[in-house]
């Protein structure tokens, strides 16, 4: 393949473009030192940056350019303070606090306003801007590049590179397309959107990639809806996710408290427009999704891409992509057969929350479906508004009387039971869908059995007491 | 000190495709705030009976005496997707764990694999697996051998095979080098970038 790194006329991805205005040095290989525009950090694995920085005595390179909020394991019931039900949790959420007022970073504490879930907050805060670079140490920082941003999860000890320097060295990833053409059908949402991709090419189907999504179907999201597309990138091995930005980013951003104002906002969006992928720019893979007839997605498995249709069945061993073992491991740990019916599998737990799905939107479709109805008996249900923003807006609508008369507990904003921390868990073998990004074992609890689909199919399965279609409750 | 390449070692298969990070370290097993003590942790889930107990499962292959010493993994594709926690990389290497050769790595683990002195060697699938056979015939006596400086994996009766490693990230494993020692050399390069970009994207930067 031609070098195009080097020929200023030759087309360009929107990736390339951010890529080159951030690159301070590139070897041969194409690995760069990148400038990085913003960091954020979370109370988990962003304190032990910051307590390492400070041991060794590196100061932050700029602190204006680093944020810090408390979501992973702070407490999510109501009248929260710093402890946590994690065993130990309090200890992380006073080491960072400390760490991160020493370092005089932007910290969203505990009972902040702005305290919410990190790639919620970024976007409503306006700190995340198309053309930047963001990096966080989790991996679902390609959430952001729905705002046309280059964010990418790291580990730790790449934050600290980033803190002290204000760059990164970055092995260049490669480039794929994922085109989604069509309209959307009613009840279909960008969750089911990722999951298809991803259950049709593989947990593995875009691994090194930068998967820049396009086309009818993604420019028709809203922002919101793009955030939950590439969020799940992480979940296709890919380094990342984008979209271009377009009027609706701009519009989305505008007046947000970190985007900029008057002069500079005119400067900026002139600037914006050009973060486009050039018509003739060329790809190294290309794929192309036809929406038209998606329906609603649920995993049956024990990792994203076993996922299928909700209409549908669990599949046969022949139809499943995967290998014999880890075919019968999954059905083995989520004590499902094939051919099961998964309008006929039976719930215990209802959850919507998480960087995924637990937006304002979100909270809305789910509340459409809950609306005036109550969740099966023994189910337990539980929402998480996605940033103490969204919950305070979901209220003022009456959002959360909805929530609450339909049977879900309400809760204060944070990653909650997305995962399980040695706290709270929905229970041994018990049966959850969950609006959240990961059907892994264990990852919501001891032997917890995780369905993943969209709030409405979640909200729809907790009022049934089986996994619904919610297409079935509302027109 | 004297270098760990080329490193020969009793090698442990784990052909599982998607293991991911909570897998290697559950979250539940990171109790402070530190990059030590994680030792105990690893594979948690699978290598003791019982959440939280360390009742040891002497059916899971870490546990068994004939890979005792490991420091190779061989492992499926796409290892070590999932959460970004580093932890995975410290607790493997607390174990003792200095390569993994799998198929393909998730990009967040392969990249905190090479700030930590593990490395992370891609082969071709049916690579990994003819070693994984080779392996689990003997695992006391067919050792394996990675060697970092010609960038290949032995084992007997098996041809060496090659793998692809940038060489900042080689360099790094061959000297132990300290990732941020070597970053923070790049700061007269960084002012004069910032001083350019601030003129040209100057909403970016802020007070």
């Amino acid at each position: 393949m031609a070098d195009v790194a080097h020929d200023p006329q030759a087309p360009l991805t929107l990736f390339e473009r951010i890529w080159r205005q951030h690159r301070i040095a590139e070897e041969a290989n194409g690995t760069a030192v990148l400038a990085v525009d913003r960091i954020f950090l979370h109370e988990r694995t962003g304190s032990i940056a910051l307590k390492n920085l400070r041991e060794r005595g590196y100061p932050i390179h700029d602190p204006a350019r680093v944020f810090c909020t408390m979501d992973h394991i702070v407490d999510t019931r109501p009248g929260r303070g710093d402890d946590t039900s994690m065993p130990g949790g309090r200890q992380f959420i006073l080491e960072t606090r400390t760490a991160a007022r020493a370092a005089g970073i932007t910290l969203f504490d505990v009972n902040d306003p702005d305290q919410g879930i990190v790639h919620v907050v970024s976007p409503e805060l306006g700190i995340v801007l198309p053309g930047t670079t963001v990096v966080c140490p989790d991996s679902h920082t390609c959430t952001q590049g729905a705002a046309g941003s280059l964010a990418w999860g790291i580990g730790s000890t790449e934050a600290e590179e980033a803190l002290a320097t204000g760059t990164l060295r970055v092995r260049k990833p490669k480039t794929l397309r994922a085109t989604f053409h069509g309209s959307l059908p009613a009840g279909v949402s960008a969750k089911d959107l990722s999951l298809a991709l991803i259950s049709r090419y593989g947990s593995a189907g875009g691994n090194g990639c930068v998967v820049e999504y396009a086309g009818a179907a993604v420019r028709g999201l809203d922002m919101e809806s793009r955030f939950t597309l590439c969020n799940m990138t992480t979940e296709f091995s890919a380094v990342t996710g984008l979209i271009a930005p377009d009027e609706q980013t701009f519009a989305y951003l505008q007046g947000r408290r970190y985007a900029p104002r008057g002069e500079q906002w005119a400067r900026a969006v002139a600037s914006w427009r050009s973060l486009v992928t050039d018509e003739a720019a060329v790809f190294e893979r290309e794929i192309t999704i036809d929406v038209t007839h998606m329906a609603p997605m649920v995993t049956w498995g024990t990792n994203p891409s076993q996922a299928v249709p909700v209409t549908e069945v669990v599949p046969a061993f022949e139809d499943s992509g995967a290998t014999r073992e880890a075919y019968d491991r999954a059905l083995s740990y989520m004590s499902l057969q094939p051919g099961v019916r998964l309008a006929d599998v039976k719930i215990d737990a209802a959850f919507i929350g998480s960087c995924t799905n637990s937006r304002l939107s979100d909270l809305r479709r789910a509340a459409r479906v809950l609306a005036g109805r109550h969740v099966a008996p023994g189910v337990k249900a539980v929402c998480v508004p996605g940033s103490s923003a969204v919950k305070r807006s979901a209220e003022a609508e009456g959002l959360d009387s909805i929530f609450n008369a339909a049977g879900f507990e309400w809760r204060l904003s944070g990653c909650s039971m997305c995962f399980y921390a040695g706290g709270e868990s929905f229970g041994h073998q018990q049966r959850v869908v969950s609006s959240t990004n990961r059907n892994f074992e264990n990852r919501q609890g001891p032997q917890t059995r995780t369905h993943i689909a969209s709030p409405e199919t979640v909200a729809a399965s907790a009022i049934a007491g089986f996994i619904a279609d919610a297409r079935t409750l509302v027109n | 000190m004297e270098s760990l390449w080329p490193l020969t070692a009793v090698a442990v298969p784990l052909m599982r495709a998607n293991v991911d990070t909570d897998a290697i370290i559950p979250s539940r097993e990171i109790k402070k705030v530190g990059k030590t003590g994680l030792a105990e942790g690893l594979f948690a889930g699978w290598r003791y009976r019982g959440i939280g107990t360390r009742d040891v499962d002497p059916e899971f292959v870490l546990n068994k005496p004939q890979y005792a010493g490991a420091r190779i993994l061989l492992g499926g594709d796409n290892f070590g997707c999932g959460s970004s926690r580093e932890h995975a990389v410290w607790a493997l290497h607390e174990c003792g764990f200095r390569a993994i050769v799998a198929p393909s790595f998730a990009p967040i683990f392969f990249g905190n694999c090479i700030r930590n002195g593990v490395l992370p060697a891609t082969l071709a699938g049916d690579s990994v697996a003819q070693l994984a056979v080779i392996v689990e015939a003997a695992p006391t006596r067919n050792l394996v051998t990675v060697d970092l400086e010609r960038r290949e994996v032995s084992a007997p009766g098996a041809a060496p095979y090659q793998f692809t490693i940038d060489a900042e990230s080689r360099e790094m494993l061959l000297q132990g080098l300290d990732p941020l020692a070597l970053a923070i050399k790049r700061r007269p390069a960084i002012e004069a970038f910032l001083a350019r970009d601030r003129s040209e994207r100057p909403w970016v930067y802020l007070q």
